[in-house]
């Protein structure tokens, strides 16, 4: 096939290659996320922070030369807001809904505001490793050009698995989401490991943003998110809260998400909004599907507010 | 014992509380108690609800900073400043309500509960001392299974077990044989007796039960609102020493006495079946009837689906399948089949299932009939005053402590928002009362009274279902008892006829 054509193939490859490029963002602020609401908390908070961690970690990126200290950076950005989600929730009578609502807005406001300079410049972009070297086919290899960051993702879900079931900070985390009234019996500090366990998982939201200027797509702009902190949120209640099905329904949302563009590719047009929205269906579908009014969820941590 | 010594190093200690008050603002919780626990004795701390017994036992285990008073560990004045200070003594409290994690394993658990939590745990290696530990201990738990999954039973030997695990020497046990059936709680308590008569532990047990008292324990110290009311051993007392001295000079409701015969069919359930929140069956196909003046007790461990039978009754919940039949007619617990068949209900935990914590006492009672006359005009103008004259005479009748009918029900102390709920539900014409739990955690004078009433409305024609977990009670007022296990009604007898032994074996599933 010398002029690269593979016909209908390329749609199932499009989607492989979507479901590892774009499910990274997922990933992180899944597995992010996963680790706030086990402590019993959850942030709402971070879809802005996906798009704080984006702008910082392309402004680093440009500034420095160097797009790892912008993932750090955007890290940090990260574990400040969820540090400012905590400190507000830690306050009496605070709703950690509604506060994680208003760290939305503030966040992706202030990085608008933030990031207007940074519009035009471009910025040092992360690296990829290629592994379709061995493939002639230009479809293919695009397809498996892959992140370091989502390598990085891949081999977080599991090592958080074994975390909340063989480390003192993994036990700790799940007490406090179970119980706090038995952390507390145990002389355990809920706030204080509910705070760390958020600033966790802003610190990761934060690198699932950078990769979003760094990498794919690759720039900064106010359009750059497209509710995916928000979306990362439903899939951790989808999955469980358990950091493997996390892997697996980030990729299931990035598989879809990669559905429209791999169709419009082989000249399917009609349509393309919809197969556009084919995450936000699918979101939608599996929370009518796995939600019933008769019972709560299995695996919910039962200090979880929407839980109780 | 010598000012000074230290306590040894392994084996039991005693207590001492000297002159203990606590002041919580205006109230006086604790009024200079003097408690003696000697070490190597199982020691019961008896008195009512409110009397300050769990105010002592948190003062105890640094909890609470007395505001006079010294703590004495074996022999030694001691600073107490918080759990971890008591702990470090040697303390340790098991409570009512546990602090188990649900989701978790058992091992999980106990492992959490230690000081020195390793960063990662090795399980293998865990395990294997665990296993160690647990052949030295009198009673077995299932090391892999989750707390959600293991009884009420093997939850409270898991609460003693981490104790002792976390080397703890001198156990305080807030009411431990209340999930309990009577065959258990004599296991349980007779083990931890032999490991103190072994000298190997000393026990505070926080209790009502004189039975469990007189059983165990070698002294006994009684509190009554606050105050010292009685201490000695236990051998030296009556029973009903031990009541007049918790109780006081306070009159008590008479119970009349069980009149007339069961007439008719009231209140028939067939094939009933209900799931519980996670969508397990936990009421399986079961089929009772209850006839017109008559009381049926159903009796169980907590747990074995009685809270999802009677919220089905009371329409909180969905029945998956089956009929629930009131008079003949089917019933479905509309606002109008329950106003048609004069039903009631007296739910556990009434603040959460009987009232609206915010909205006045005067409006709480008038919760049945708000939208009709003389409250309302053409069901929908409320008549304010004619709520809270209501609410004035019902007050005075059931004897609630208010300060107004104004007052927000929440502001009321267990017993009398059961009081209100009570003039709500039994204040009128009763054909059919469905009652669980109805005396939870209430003090003699209410219970007094709610028993009174359940036995007048009985007596009055009216069919009673009560749900208890309290054996003693369902004894008293039922007239046919049984047993519900794992969501199936598996024994029934007349409350005559019926042996404890019996009803605690089918209890525990034999």
């Amino acid at each position: 096939m010398a002029d690269g054509s593979i016909g209908l193939w390329t749609v199932p490859l499009a989607v492989l290659g979507g479901a590892i490029r774009v499910s990274t963002p997922f990933l992180f602020v899944s597995l992010g996320e996963c680790i706030t609401e086990r402590s019993g908390r959850i942030n709402l908070g971070l879809e802005g922070t996906l798009v704080m961690g984006a702008m910082s970690a392309y402004g680093i990126s440009y500034v420095t030369g160097s797009p790892w200290l912008g993932v750090l950076a955007a890290g940090i950005t990260g574990a400040l807001l969820g540090a400012l989600h905590a400190g507000i929730c830690s306050l009496p009578r605070v709703n950690d809904v509604a506060v994680g609502i208003a760290l939305m807005l503030f966040g992706t406001g202030l990085a608008f505001y933030l990031g207007k300079p940074l519009i035009e410049p471009t910025a040092p972009r992360l690296p990829a490793i290629d592994f379709g070297w061995w493939s002639d086919v230009p479809q293919v290899r695009a397809a498996l050009r892959v992140n370091v960051l989502f390598l990085i993702g891949l081999a977080l879900a599991p090592i958080l698995y074994w975390a909340f079931r063989t480390t003192r900070w993994g036990l700790l985390i799940r007490t406090a989401g179970e119980s706090s009234d038995a952390a507390r019996a145990m002389g355990h500090s809920v706030q204080l490991i509910r705070l760390r366990a958020t600033m966790v998982g802003g610190f990761l939201a934060g690198i699932g943003g950078s990769f979003l200027s760094l990498f794919y797509p690759g720039s900064w702009n106010e359009g750059l998110s497209s509710g995916q902190g928000i979306t990362a949120v439903a899939l951790v209640i989808f999955a469980r809260w358990d950091p493997l099905l996390c892997l697996w329904a980030s990729l299931a949302f990035g598989g879809a998400a990669a559905l429209g563009p791999a169709l419009q590719s082989v000249g399917v047009t009609s349509g393309y909004h919809l197969f556009n929205a084919a995450p936000y269906i699918l979101t939608l579908a599996i929370m009518i599907v796995t939600c019933s009014p008769k019972r709560t969820l299995t695996g919910a941590p039962a200090e979880l507010s929407i839980t109780r | 014992m010598i000012i000074g010594e230290t306590p040894p190093p392994s084996g039991a200690f005693g207590v001492d509380a000297v002159a203990m008050t606590m002041r919580f603002g205006d109230f006086l919780a604790l009024d200079n108690v003097e408690l003696k626990v000697r070490p190597g004795s199982f020691h019961a701390l008896l008195g009512e609800n409110g009397a300050g017994k769990s105010t002592l036992v948190k003062c105890i285990m640094g909890y609470y900073h007395a505001t006079e008073g010294d703590i004495l560990v074996g022999g030694r004045e001691q600073a107490i400043g918080n759990p971890k200070d008591a702990h470090a003594l040697g303390l340790g409290m098991v409570y009512q309500h546990f602090t188990l994690v649900p989701a978790m394993t058992v091992a999980e658990n106990l492992v959490l509960a230690r000081d020195d939590v390793p960063a990662v745990v090795n399980w293998p290696k865990e395990m294997k001392e665990l296993e160690a530990f647990l052949s030295r201990m009198p009673f077995k738990v299932p090391l892999g299974a989750k707390v959600a999954d293991i009884s009420a039973g093997e939850r409270q030997k898991c609460e003693i077990l981490k104790q002792l695990y976390l080397k703890r020497r001198f156990l305080i046990l807030d009411e431990p044989t209340s999930v309990l059936t009577p065959a258990e709680a004599d296991e349980v308590l007779g083990m931890l007796r032999d490991m103190v008569v072994r000298g190997e532990l000393t026990i505070l047990m926080i209790t009502h039960k004189f039975r469990e008292v007189m059983a165990f324990a070698d002294d006994v110290t009684i509190l009554r609102r606050g105050k010292l009311a009685g201490a000695g051993k236990v051998a030296e007392l009556t029973p009903d020493a031990m009541a007049r001295a918790m109780i006081g000079a306070e009159q008590l409701a008479v119970q009349p006495a069980r009149t007339g015969a069961a007439g008719q069919t009231r209140l028939e359930l067939q094939k009933l079946r209900a799931l519980d929140d996670a969508g397990a069956v936990a009421v399986h196909d079961v089929s009772l009837t209850v006839r017109a003046g008559e009381i049926v007790g159903i009796a169980g461990v907590s747990g074995n689906g009685q809270r999802q039978l009677v919220e089905v009754l009371a329409g909180q919940r969905e029945a998956e399948s089956g009929d629930i039949r009131v008079a003949g007619d089917l019933y479905r617990a509309s606002r109008e089949e329950m106003r048609r068949h004069k039903m009631s209900l007296l739910p556990e935990e009434p603040l959460k299932n009987a009232c609206v914590g915010g909205m006045s006492v005067a409006d709480n009672i008038a919760f049945r009939e708000f939208d009709r006359a003389p409250f309302a005009r053409g069901g929908w103008w409320l008549n304010r005053g004619a709520f809270r004259e209501e609410a004035r005479t019902k007050i005075a009748q059931y004897k609630i402590k208010t300060r107004t009918p104004d007052t927000p029900i929440s502001a009321l102390s267990g017993g009398n928002v059961q009081r209100a709920v009570l003039a709500r539900e039994l204040g009128g014409d009763v054909e059919v009362l469905i009652a669980a739990n109805p005396c939870f955690g209430l003090d003699f004078a209410a219970v007094a009274q709610i028993h009174a009433e359940i036995m007048a409305a009985r007596n009055r024609g009216a069919a009673v279902l009560l749900v208890s977990e309290d054996l003693d009670e369902l004894l008293e007022l039922s007239d046919r008892l049984v047993v519900m296990f794992r969501g199936e009604f598996v024994y029934e007898a007349r409350t005559s006829e019926a042996e404890l032994t019996v009803i605690g074996r089918h209890m525990a599933g034999h």
